[in-house]
């Protein structure tokens, strides 16, 4: 197939790219402690939270931004990020919610709306730096959970904060974590008591809708003893040139025999095939489990300009389980340097990496994963696949698969392999009468199924028709 | 009538000649069997009529209904009513057999103006099929050829000639590296869309599948050409003499 033909059908347009218009309520560009103060006063935080904010600031100024990422980009400039924008009003219920933000909420398909909750969605809405909107919590309150914007959090449940925040994800852990626990405006908080089980998926839609602003939310889970919760996050950002920042931290905690499942669709803008504009994605994602604990994580990255992400688990307790489920698509210009990171220190911890690296036009994909089998972990055992599919002749695919064990009795199986979309396959389903685009589609999708086999229904759906969006275009 | 003409095909794939001026004309509703030394040109030719990005024709048309169909991609000769087996087909994992075909059928149904098929439907009419196929249910759900044997493989390929329901059938090698009951089964498919409108042409190496399904007539491919044409009795002078002695006079 023709070189040309190919980059048209990989190059679908970025169909979020509008941009809401509502009034904001910005802070010049530029970090300093006074910016740290103003968003902890705009947050009407408890000293406490203030102070830790600027020893995370102090931390930060002393660390340098990690380059061992197979990522090349033009060097960030932290002062010129404007580091709070928020809607001008800061709306208390959904009928004070502005209606253009609504709007652009159902463009995005995110069910806000009374009758979309109707079908079971808990949805945190986030635009730029400030929660919109929490539905749903009168429900879940009921059942002793709380979901809430992490600003709430810290206000009302301080003793949960304090115990938990920065417990698994320290505020030192690495640069853009640091710059997150200084600078972060928001994000989401729940908590879900001892043998409960969720009722209903939880989601929050983060979207950077201001010219020139960071966002920098901080996501944090608490599944407390034999509780259960799915959680869903999706992502998307308005065309722009300019790059813009995005360093995100979430923070798991799995304790005795709950599980999280945890889903991410990230959407954000890719910029375009010539790199120009785009997000620069660089988030922190970990989770610890307790004994007999689970956590899974699973993602379908489709969006930004760079993505540095390594979604981790620390399988501290025995029998404990942790999962990692990838899709990661980059195309036009994209960069892509993702995997996980399994830490197994408990007795008899398994934990499974199934990692899809799709690449297309001038994608970089990089899989770097990392499992780790500590000393006193008998029985650990992991299962990594690690699969590359290239589209075209000018994209790579890296994997760099890295394995560190002190029990020599661990069992770890690595696989990994790096296809082309074969001409032979393309050329079997249009003897069949598939056009090209389509039958593109269908060993794209053929390749990601084990994958989203692990999202709830209607994300898989979201994601499948997310995935073909970002790989269409006309067929010449 | 001659359903799809093959007139004076030149073809290379790479630098190289492989079709050097093939003439072939294939009558509506018969059996044409093609046979031919190895290396001959006989996959080349039915990849020419396909359309297969290998192959280039420098020369020549091939014409279905009277009409070129040269400068058609591939899958408009597809959806044409144009058929092909393939020697090997090809695998393709995480695509269910099932959803693959009813894609494939319902793109061919929407060519000819028909309504689509539902899953229901559709998958009662191909469980049937391939239960006539002697294949396993699981085969229906199971990734496209994936680890499919070479019997299973082709059996699968004329479950999804039933299903298509082509006009024009190239069967490449159907019969190679099939038992004796998968033989039958795949013949007794063939014989099964034989209904004097449908045209095949059945490129193989043995006599025995052409005891089954019992051609109209037998065409030699030597060295990118055909250099002879006869009635089904040439299969058992083939046997006997091998390709040495047809078109060396000629
Ligand atoms: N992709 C290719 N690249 C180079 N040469 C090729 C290619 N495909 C076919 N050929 C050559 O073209 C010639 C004809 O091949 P073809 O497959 O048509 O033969 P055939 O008659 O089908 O043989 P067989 O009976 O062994 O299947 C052979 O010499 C083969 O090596
Ligand atoms: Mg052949």
């Amino acid at each position: 197939m023709a070189q040309e033909e190919l980059n048209q059908a990989v190059s679908g347009e970025y169909a979020l790219g509008f941009e809401i218009d509502i009034e904001q309520d910005t802070v010049p560009p530029g970090l300093d402690e006074g910016v740290i103060a103003f968003i902890s006063q705009k947050k009407d935080e408890p000293q406490w939270m203030l102070d830790l904010r600027l020893k995370a600031f102090a931390k930060w100024q002393q660390m340098e931004e990690p380059h061992w990422g197979h990522l090349d980009y033009t060097p960030i400039d932290y002062q010129s990020i404007s580091y709070f924008s928020a809607p001008k009003q800061a709306p208390e219920s959904l009928e004070e919610v502005d209606p253009k933000i609504l709007e652009a909420y159902s463009k995005l398909g995110i069910p806000l709306e009374e009758q979309k909750q109707l079908q079971g969605i808990a949805v945190d809405a986030v635009v730029d730096s400030v929660s919109v909107k929490t539905t749903f919590s009168k429900e879940l309150e009921a059942k002793g959970i709380i979901f809430c914007s992490i600003s709430e959090a810290i206000r009302d449940y301080p003793e949960l904060i304090q115990k938990y925040m920065f417990s698994v994800v320290p505020m030192t852990d690495n640069y853009f974590a640091a710059l997150n626990s200084a600078v972060f405006t928001d994000g989401t908080f729940v908590y879900i008591p001892p043998n409960t089980r969720c009722p209903m998926e939880l989601s929050t839609y983060f979207r950077i809708n201001a010219l020139n602003t960071g966002q920098f939310e901080r996501t944090l889970i608490v599944a407390d003893k034999g509780s259960y919760v799915s959680y869903n996050e999706g992502c998307s950002a308005p065309t722009r040139d300019d790059n813009q920042l995005h360093a995100a931290v979430v923070e798991l905690i799995a304790m005795d025999d709950a599980e999280i499942k945890y889903s991410t669709i990230q959407n954000w803008y890719p910029g375009d095939e010539n790199g120009k504009g785009g997000i620069y994605n660089f988030v922190t994602k970990r989770g610890i489990c307790e004994t007999n604990a689970k956590i899974s994580w699973t993602q379908v990255e489709t969006g930004s300009a760079i993505t540095w992400k390594y979604p981790s688990c620390i399988l501290k307790g025995d029998n404990s389980v942790g999962e990692f489920y990838s899709v990661a698509v980059t195309t036009l210009a994209q960069q892509a340097d993702t995997g996980t990171k399994m830490i197994h220190l408990g007795k008899n911890t398994t934990s499974t990496i199934i990692s899809k690296g799709i690449s297309a036009m001038k994608g970089q994909n990089t899989y770097r994963g990392l499992v780790k089998i500590g000393a006193h972990a008998e029985g650990a055992r992991n299962y990594s696949e690690c699969d590359s599919l290239l589209i075209g002749d000018q994209c790579e695919a890296h994997t760099f698969p890295y394995l560190e064990s002190k029990d020599p009795h661990g069992q770890v199986e690595h696989e990994a392999t790096t296809s082309k979309i074969s001409d032979e396959q393309l050329f079997y389903l249009r003897q069949r009468g598939i056009g090209e685009e389509d039958a593109v589609s269908m060993i794209v999708h053929g390749f990601c199924k084990d994958v989203f086999t692990q999202l709830p229904m209607e994300y898989a759906v979201e994601a499948k028709a997310l995935l073909e969006l970002t790989l269409e275009g006309s067929v010449g | 009538m001659s359903i799809l003409e093959i007139k004076n095909i030149k073809a290379t794939i790479g630098e190289k000649n492989i079709l050097k001026g093939l003439n072939l004309s294939l009558e509506k509703g018969k059996v044409h069997a093609i046979m031919g030394p190895n290396g001959a040109g006989k996959s080349t030719l039915s990849k020419t009529i396909v359309g297969h990005y290998d192959v280039e024709v420098t020369e020549g048309d091939i014409l279905l209904r009277g009409k070129s169909i040269l400068g058609m991609e591939p899958e408009e000769r597809a959806l044409e009513g144009i058929f092909l087996s393939f020697q090997h087909p090809v695998e393709i994992p995480g695509v269910s057999n099932a959803y693959f075909l009813r894609t494939a059928v319902n793109a061919k149904r929407v060519h000819e103006g028909k309504e689509e098929l539902n899953a229901a439907e559709f998958l009662r009419e191909m469980k049937q099929t391939a239960q006539e196929l002697g294949m396993k249910p699981e085969m229906i759900s199971r990734s496209l050829n994936e680890g499919f044997s070479g019997g299973e493989k082709k059996r699968n390929e004329i479950l999804q000639m039933q299903m298509l329901q082509p006009d024009v059938i190239l069967l490449d090698e159907i019969d190679s590296g099939l038992d004796i009951d998968a033989l039958r089964a795949v013949s007794e498919g063939i014989n099964a869309m034989k209904d004097g409108e449908r045209t095949f042409l059945v490129i193989t190496h043995y006599s025995r599948i052409l005891d089954y399904i019992e051609p109209d007539y037998i065409h030699v491919l030597k060295d990118g050409q055909i250099v002879h044409t006869g009635g089904p009795e040439l299969v058992a002078q083939l046997e006997d003499e091998g390709y040495e002695s047809i078109g060396a006079a000629g």
